[in-house]
């Protein structure tokens, strides 16, 4: 298999360096080399925070290189504006949560503005509603994260087994919460048949 | 993944670059161990913090850097391996003790674990390179470029830090540090290590400093032999290729990744010291080369170096460096991967310039701003309407934030322990009366002797000090207001007359204490005492 590009991206708070965790672990127990990257500290403060994950025969940079993303989460609409860095018109796959964090003291963009200028960067943009359907089925936000990694699982947008990542959770959630994110695993289940696909 | 510093020898753990240096330290049974949070070195005094109780060492929260360096000195010239972790503005605030240290060399191992964030992304003050500390301080320095090498860099410099009676420093960056990747591990070792304090006076005290230089420099000349053997320098790729690229750190591993995308065996030499340089390796390295690109980030030291010793061994060599790349901002793979088509002349697969213009057109700017429910946003938002025309003096934490809109106020930011001490400079020079803020971890930190020498030289400052009961920024650790020493108390034990306390979310008691307050003379105090919204209360 060729080197796979993954970015996480989001605001910070979302959960990103988790679903990295859950990920990584995920391609070690199907035996890739991976590394990944990612920024704390001021940027956590609801800022914008972006996790690098590359996993492959041989791993050596933790960065994803410009346009160079096979696959970009972003875990809030607006953010995948930032993203599109990594972004090229022939290899990477946009899958971003249908949901709004607005920006204070700047510029908002609208729907038509976000898919117009990402037509340059990918020609698959995803638009699911996770944060809605996990409130709505779990009365969680937050699961939305782990709700579209098994999206892009199911979905073969990432060569990473669901088995892997269910017991990757297992491993590092808090056992708690164990349960409810394995539900938000399952709801990612259906989704092709439900046609969240909006393009 | 923090447990997985747990796992036993030979196991694969996957650990951040910070954790794979605890784990190291662990394996080299390490004893003592000292901090102040700053990232991107956090996470090394937080797993410390968080298992101590599971292995054989001390640890402490210091009040800043420069004590933390000085406590961890202390159990080494007790005989104990010891730690202490910083981040690179920490280093300039203990490097007063660290050259002396220097100096006088330790007994127990020493290492210190400073870490660098070129591009800031968790800093301000500045863009610093702890590389200028390092050959100021003639202090034997590691530049690991993976998480792997965290752990088997922080053992390595436990036993040159030994051999060489000399503290040695890590260097990391923050895609090293923030790196997570695969480690194979080595046991816990167990070494007795005899606490003792044995008076040596001639080799602790730097009363004969000139003598103690000699010394130093002498003992660098032993280490430079031991640097020149050592394996972690290494060329890879060796041919005959009359193009070669010195580089290290995490550029490194970028420059492995590029040239096995463009299928080029380039000879690569590896430095993984970069105090003291193996000299006779770079001679050996340049000496039948045409071209070398030195890749670093920041400024160009090793380039500077490559170019002083081509002279001798081959004056015509032409030296690629900050010509082709940024002394600005953190390097990333795409920008050695531009650089190197540019010497190589290839042609990319990958139209740069395009993509960046498609991407420049992109506005989105999203900044930082207050956790919901912040009790900072009370402290900014009731000053704001209550006292909008004061010049507002800001400092490093959380409360940096207040910068950004809606608030804007911090009208300076330099470092921690500045607010008052540029405040008082201001009012003196201007007349005019600065509101300056404070953090409850930055005030022990650094900002006690500022105000003893705003109320000691009669200045006229209004100090908010936000006392979130944490040090928030960094991840929550604990600092001494929480445990029994009281802010007040030091306060009033310095003359402060004008002293409140407030909770800032009761804004009417808040909005008055400030106006009348504002029209105090002298130096007066508010502290605005709210816990953050993640502590448990």
């Amino acid at each position: 298999m060729k080197k796979f590009n993954l970015i996480i991206g989001g605001i910070g708070g979302q959960g990103q360096i988790l679903l990295s965790q859950i990920l990584a672990n995920s391609c070690i127990l199907e035996n890739y080399d991976v590394k990944t990257s990612e920024t704390h500290g001021l940027s956590q403060r609801r800022g914008s925070v972006e996790v690098h994950l590359r996993f492959g025969k041989n791993i050596y940079s933790p960065l994803v290189k410009e346009g160079d993303a096979d696959l970009i989460i972003s875990l809030e609409k607006q953010e995948a504006l930032r993203l599109a860095y990594y972004g090229a018109k022939n290899k990477t796959i946009f899958l971003i949560n249908d949901f709004v964090i607005p920006i204070i003291g700047g510029k908002n963009f609208d729907d038509k503005y976000i898919k117009e200028s990402l037509k340059k960067f990918s020609k698959n943009i995803i638009f699911v509603p996770a944060t809605k359907i996990c409130e709505e089925k779990l009365k969680n936000q937050i699961l939305s994260g782990v709700f579209l990694i098994s999206y892009a699982s199911y979905k073969k947008l990432i060569p990473i087994k669901i088995e892997n990542i269910k017991k990757s959770i297992k491993e590092l959630v808090k056992p708690e919460f164990v349960e409810l994110n394995l539900k938000a695993v399952e709801l990612a289940k259906p989704a092709d048949k439900r046609g969240y696909n909006t393009d | 993944m923090e447990k997985d510093i747990f796992k036993n020898k030979g196991e694969k753990a996957f650990l951040l670059g910070n954790e794979a240096i605890v784990r190291g330290a662990l394996e080299k049974d390490v004893r003592f161990v000292t901090t102040y949070p700053g990232t991107p070195t956090s996470e090394i005094g937080n797993t410390f913090y968080k298992y101590k109780d599971k292995f054989d060492y001390y640890f402490e929260f210091s009040t800043n850097e420069k004590v933390a360096m000085e406590v961890a000195a202390g159990a080494s010239l007790s005989g104990l391996r010891s730690l202490t972790a910083m981040k690179d503005f920490g280093l300039n605030v203990a490097s007063d003790f660290l050259y002396p240290l220097v100096y006088t060399g330790v007994k127990g191992g020493m290492v210190i674990v400073v870490g660098d964030d070129p591009s800031c992304h968790s800093s301000a003050q500045s863009e610093d390179n702890t590389r200028f500390n390092i050959l100021k301080a003639h202090i034997p320095a590691l530049e690991p470029s993976n998480p792997q090498e965290c752990k088997d860099f922080t053992k390595l410099a436990f036993d040159i830090s030994e051999k060489f009676s000399i503290p040695v420093i890590i260097r990391g960056t923050t895609r090293v540090l923030h790196q997570s990747g695969i480690v194979i591990l080595d046991k816990l070792e167990k070494v007795k290590q005899e606490t003792k304090f044995e008076k040596d006076p001639k080799r602790f005290s730097t009363m004969n400093a000139v003598e103690k230089h000699k010394e130093l420099l002498e003992k660098i000349e032993k280490i430079k032999n031991f640097v020149e053997k050592s394996k972690i320098n290494f060329v890879k790729n060796k041919n005959n290729s009359k193009f070669g690229i010195i580089t290290s750190s995490v550029l490194y591993q970028y420059v492995l990744e590029i040239l096995e995308e463009l299928k080029l065996k380039i000879p690569v030499l590896k430095l993984s010291f970069f105090y003291p340089l193996p000299e006779n390796l770079i001679k050996k390295f340049i000496k039948n080369l045409k071209e070398v690109l030195v890749l670093e980030e920041l400024d160009p030291i090793l380039e500077k170096e490559v170019k002083r010793i081509a002279k001798d061994v081959n004056p015509k060599l032409k030296v690629y460096g900050k010509d082709l790349i940024n002394e600005v901002g953190e390097i990333r793979p795409e920008d050695i991967l531009i650089a190197l088509s540019k010497i190589l002349k290839i042609k990319l697969d990958f139209d740069y310039e395009k993509h960046r213009k498609e991407y420049e057109k992109i506005k989105i700017k999203r900044t930082p701003m207050f956790c919901p429910n912040c009790p900072y946003h009370f402290v900014f938002s009731t000053i704001k309407r209550v006292l909008p025309d004061f010049i507002f003096g800001g400092e490093i934490g959380c409360y940096m934030l207040g910068y950004y809109p809606p608030y804007n106020m911090q009208d300076y930011l330099y470092c921690m322990g500045s607010s008052v001490g540029v405040a008082h400079g201001i009012n003196k020079s201007s007349k005019e009366k600065v509101i300056s803020f404070v953090g409850d971890s930055s005030f022990f930190h650094a900002a006690i002797p500022e105000i003893i020498n705003a109320v000691y030289n009669k200045s006229n400052v209004l100090i908010i000090i936000l006392d979130n009961m944490t040090t928030a920024m960094t991840g929550h650790q604990p600092h001494p207001g929480i445990d029994g020493i009281k802010i007040e108390d030091i306060l009033r034990g310095i003359g402060v007359k004008n002293l409140k306390i407030i909770d800032p979310i009761d804004v009417k008691e808040f909005e008055k204490t400030l106006i009348d307050f504002s029209k105090k003379d002298g130096v007066s105090v508010i502290i605005a005492r709210h816990p953050c919204v993640f502590i448990k209360k």
